[in-house]
């Protein structure tokens, strides 16, 4: 069973070397930088830095889940008729909006540390403790995303008639099934300029975990940077790869409002 | 026919019907309940951890920072302002070269990171050292102060220009047609006409973008600019005294909900002609 999926792994991993956009055979590196301080292998920089692309966008497709559902259901909760929801939402919102990014990081990943060597050490584990990077900054980050993500939510589901819901009572759905079939659809139209916007903070903000070790694009180009003295041109590259990263959500984005509003052609 | 008699005497009102115990309100007792617990477990770790030697060590260094903070935001977005003008008024002219510019360049320090931005300035530009000494720069970008306060201007200058060009473009057309009517010259029509238009759409994006800025410098502490943040880590490296970031993170708090009150403050004020 093990050696089957080691296989399956292999063959996943080499289909990925061989649509790999930069050190596969037609990747950007293997073919304009060979030679050059960017060439894959050994000699360059060009894996390291393409592993750091992948590490990067792995950590924000990673977050956005988190942060949307955390982000929804404060939504949820800032619309209730419940005062004590409504005021535990809001404090939600403004700690994790006023605080800086950073900031956050830190605490969440030593703050954690700290936490959990506590309890290892209460249930008799003494040792060190470490939080993986990848996690604190999910953590993190997606909390950040989730305080803005439920403004950007509230607001559209403010735009959404009150009708919307008594339809759905007249036509005897359940609550949930109102808020999946009727709400939801309509929500997703609405917030999707605003996420966008989210999307792109959190792409940015994923360059604070290098920080704390993470070897996502900035910590890899870092390193680069240092052993070779050419700090300038590394940076230049992260830049670049952001910047790419960008304009591949902005198409995607573009193309997923396109879609949304075909529903709003015939009005 | 019959006559009432007699009148019904008064009732006490029927009893009110006591309120379901929901689900909504469970959570929101729980929810309340832990933000609390948080709250009074904060409280007592700095009250346990006291230590008003520490205290007197990192409390002036803290302030420091603060204000450290404080400056590095204030002439960052004042200087960021005035370079936004031109940037905007390329982005809306007619000339295609200029307005691709001001595109590319809005474009770019808007798609990329902060900290990489300022990385490229501060250690990037530390590779050209021999040509920055020949132009006679080399002491500018030699200090982190400097380059971080240079990365920031140039960040925000973005920022704001997108917001200006934004505000400028939503005061509507008969404004600009009327003043032409008036026989005001442009830069009359645009100083008196155009621009306080547009600041009131503005107002609240530039306080957004200001709040962003205060939370965004706390990156210079990587640089090795002690500002709020670079103090912080400092004495947590000292002390290991996890006590240094909620102090950090209360007054970062503070910052912002001091700034977001001004701010909706001077909007109700600058918009009270528009209430009804």
């Amino acid at each position: 069973m093990s050696g089957l999926f080691a296989g399956f792994y292999s063959i996943l991993s080499w289909i990925g070397s061989i649509v790999d956009p930069f050190c596969g055979p037609v990747g950007v590196f293997t073919w304009f930088a060979p030679g050059t301080l960017l060439a894959c292998g050994d000699t360059g920089w060009g894996d390291d830095i393409a592993y750091g692309f992948v590490v990067t966008a792995s950590l924000a497709i990673a977050t956005l889940p988190v942060g949307l559902l955390i982000g929804f259901f404060i939504a949820l909760g800032k619309q209730s008729e419940e005062r004590t929801v409504r005021t535990a939402a809001n404090i939600y919102t403004t700690i994790f909006r006023g605080l800086p990014e950073l900031l956050t990081l830190f605490i969440v990943y030593y703050g954690l540390q700290i936490l959990v060597q506590q309890l290892l050490a209460s249930l008799g584990y003494e040792g060190p403790v470490e939080i993986n990077a990848f996690f604190a900054g999910m953590i993190a980050l997606g909390v950040v995303f989730s305080a803005y993500c439920s403004e950007v939510l509230l607001s559209a589901f403010k735009a959404i008639p009150h009708g919307q819901y008594e339809a759905g009572d007249a036509l005897g759905l359940h609550r949930g099934r109102t808020m999946r079939l009727i709400i939801l659809p309509q929500l997703v139209r609405i917030a999707l300029p605003g996420l966008g916007n989210l999307w792109m903070a959190l792409l940015k903000d994923t360059a604070l975990v290098s920080v704390v070790g993470l070897t996502d694009i900035l910590r890899q180009t870092g390193i680069a940077a240092r052993v070779t003295k050419q700090a300038f041109e590394f940076y230049g590259v992260a830049c670049v790869l952001f910047l790419i990263l960008a304009m591949i959500s902005s198409i995607v984005f573009s193309y997923l409002e396109r879609r949304t509003k075909r529903a709003e052609m015939g009005r | 026919m019959s006559v009432v008699a007699t009148m019904i005497p008064p009732q006490a009102p029927p009893p009110v019907p006591p309120k379901p115990y929901t689900l909504s309100r469970f959570v929101g007792s729980v929810a309340l309940g832990i933000w609390l617990a948080l709250g009074v477990g904060i409280f007592l770790t700095v009250v346990g951890g006291w230590d008003p030697e520490k205290f007197a060590r990192y409390g002036p260094r803290f302030l420091n920072g603060l204000g450290v903070t404080l400056m590095l935001v204030g002439l960052s977005i004042v200087m960021g302002a005035i370079l936004s003008l031109p940037i905007a008024f390329a982005r809306m002219s007619k000339n295609r070269f200029l307005s691709w510019f001001a595109y590319g360049y809005v474009y770019f320090f808007r798609g990329t990171p902060l900290l990489a931005q300022l990385f490229l300035i501060y250690y990037g530009l530390g590779s050209f050292r021999p040509q920055l000494e020949a132009v006679g720069l080399w002491w500018f970008f030699r200090d982190a102060w400097n380059c971080a306060i240079f990365a920031f201007t140039l960040n925000t200058a973005a920022y704001q220009a997108e917001i200006l060009r934004g505000a400028i473009e939503s005061v509507p057309r008969g404004q600009r047609e009327g003043a032409d009517a008036l026989g005001l010259p442009q830069r009359v029509a645009f100083w008196k006409i155009i621009l306080p238009q547009a600041m009131i759409v503005a107002l609240r994006p530039y306080g957004n973008e200001i709040i962003l800025m205060i939370k965004g410098s706390a990156i210079v502490a990587i640089v090795t600019v002690f500002d709020l943040m670079g103090e912080t880590r400092y004495a947590f490296s000292r002390t290991f005294d996890f006590q240094m970031y909620i102090w950090a993170a209360i007054l970062y708090l503070i910052m912002v909900e001091i700034l977001r009150n001004i701010w909706s403050l001077l909007e109700a004020r600058l918009t009270r002609h528009l209430k009804r």
